[in-house]
């Protein structure tokens, strides 16, 4: 079996940027070894439609204690493709995010908003036949962090994606149109230029359900089984 | 190349990751796909504890990092699609975030894996923190297959003087120590897989 398709190095982020400061001490300085096709794994975890519950695509109620949570219902949803197009089915997506004050549930979150008592934050979904995933969420809000002084984080939900392998795996986060915050966070800006509108949803009038709640559209394009003859 | 998609670009995992994705783990109300403990009571092999901690430039312990593993069973096989329609079965994959522990220690319970398609035993890793924009691959293999790991094809690409950061060192019967360091002279080697 030939491997996964490489890292596209041009859209990707580098592991130490002079911008977003924690990576100084984190991003490891010498360079990868690169492991040759034929050596790496190409197995993967499999979690599919037997791993996710009822309301686990549901962020307004899996979270629920004594009411519904406040904000701005939204609905996220979108293809997750490899790099020639093909749907990327029945693979896990999970997701994670602040609630519309702003606020993680997370014990080390010290922003000073409230939490909401009815808004977890997280769930996770199964990809169907044509690699579509959909969330139904309230819109996170901005956060304010320490990377340097008066810095806030747009809006954004945090994406955990497996694909069809170990090699395929992703971590991002997705972000909405229009958000002032984009141009002045390291974060998103740590991405080559031409690459950062890759992780701006889109706005989708056609996906929305009428007098319930607007649609953003997330495509993710994964690394996958490569379609050209194996690599030295 | 040309008419490929773009890939989506990676982003990192920021400090709050735990009540998404390890939130059992973390005493929040929400299961998890997977942790620490990989093997089943009824796995075959080797009963092993693979615990580590991960070091950042300045030497400080990092207590928001994610380890995951995916390992092969005793006899050298990656678990199949099959293995996963059965919540029970062994998965060989493990998640582990260094937040819980007071040592910020990642902790794996497991089986020792085979060897596999002439590879000395080994654990997949894929790390990733807060502070890393790109998740990182490594491999644990172990101290006490010497013969195996000298045969290893991976191991081969690794200068010489690198190889011991990849090599999990055996504390006492059953529990190996590896730690990963982000930088510094001991760094530990990342692939590019
Ligand atoms: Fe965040």
């Amino acid at each position: 079996m030939s491997g996964f398709s490489r890292l596209q190095r041009d859209v990707q982020p580098g592991l130490i940027d002079p911008g977003y400061k924690s990576t100084s001490l984190r991003g490891p300085k010498s360079p990868l070894i690169r492991i040759p096709h034929r050596l790496g794994e190409t197995g993967g975890p499999r979690f599919g439609a037997g791993w996710v519950g009822a309301q686990d695509a549901d962020l307004t109620r899996n979270g629920r204690c004594n009411g519904e949570p406040l904000g701005e219902r939204i609905i996220v949803t979108g293809r997750v493709l490899d790099e020639y197009g093909r749907p990327v089915r029945d693979r896990m997506v999970e997701v994670w995010q602040a609630n519309a004050a702003g606020r993680y549930v997370h014990k080390s979150d010290q922003h000073d908003a409230p939490l909401d008592p009815n808004f977890r934050g997280s769930g996770r979904c199964v990809t169907d036949g044509e690699g579509r995933y959909r969330f139904l969420t309230i819109k996170p809000g901005a956060y304010p962090w320490r990377n340097h002084p008066n810095a806030w984080r747009p809006n954004h939900i945090h994406f955990s994606l497996f694909g069809q392998g170990f090699a395929s795996r992703l971590v991002t986060q997705m972000y909405f149109p229009g958000d002032p915050l984009l141009q002045l966070d390291p974060i998103h800006n740590s991405v080559p230029v031409d690459a950062r509108e890759l992780l701006i949803a889109r706005f989708d009038i056609e996906a929305t359900e009428p007098e319930w709640a607007l649609a953003y559209q997330f495509d993710i394009v994964l690394r996958g089984p490569d379609a050209t003859p194996m690599e030295a | 190349m040309s008419n490929r998609l773009r890939q989506t670009p990676s982003q990192t995992l920021g400090p709050f990751f735990a009540y998404g994705l390890t939130a059992r783990q973390y005493g929040y109300d929400f299961d998890q796909l997977a942790d620490g403990r990989i093997a089943r009571d009824d796995t075959p092999g080797l009963r092993v504890r693979v615990a580590g901690q991960i070091f950042d430039g300045a030497g400080s312990p990092i207590e928001d990092a994610m380890v995951e593993v995916w390992q092969a069973d005793a006899d050298g096989h990656y678990p199949d699609a099959a293995a996963f329609d059965d919540h029970n079965a062994f998965h060989g994959f493990g998640r582990c975030g260094t937040g819980a522990d007071p040592a910020c220690r990642f902790v794996f319970d497991t089986i020792k894996p085979g060897g596999h398609d002439g590879q000395a035993p080994h654990l997949n890793v894929i790390l990733t923190m807060r502070g890393l924009l790109l998740h990182l691959f490594t491999r644990i293999y172990f101290a006490d297959e010497a013969a195996a790991n000298e045969a290893d094809p991976v191991l081969a690409l690794v200068p010489q003087a690198r190889r011991d950061t990849l090599i999990a060192r055996l504390v006492e019967p059953g529990l190996y120590r590896f730690d990963i360091r982000m930088q510094g002279d001991d760094e530990t080697v990342f692939f590019d897989v």
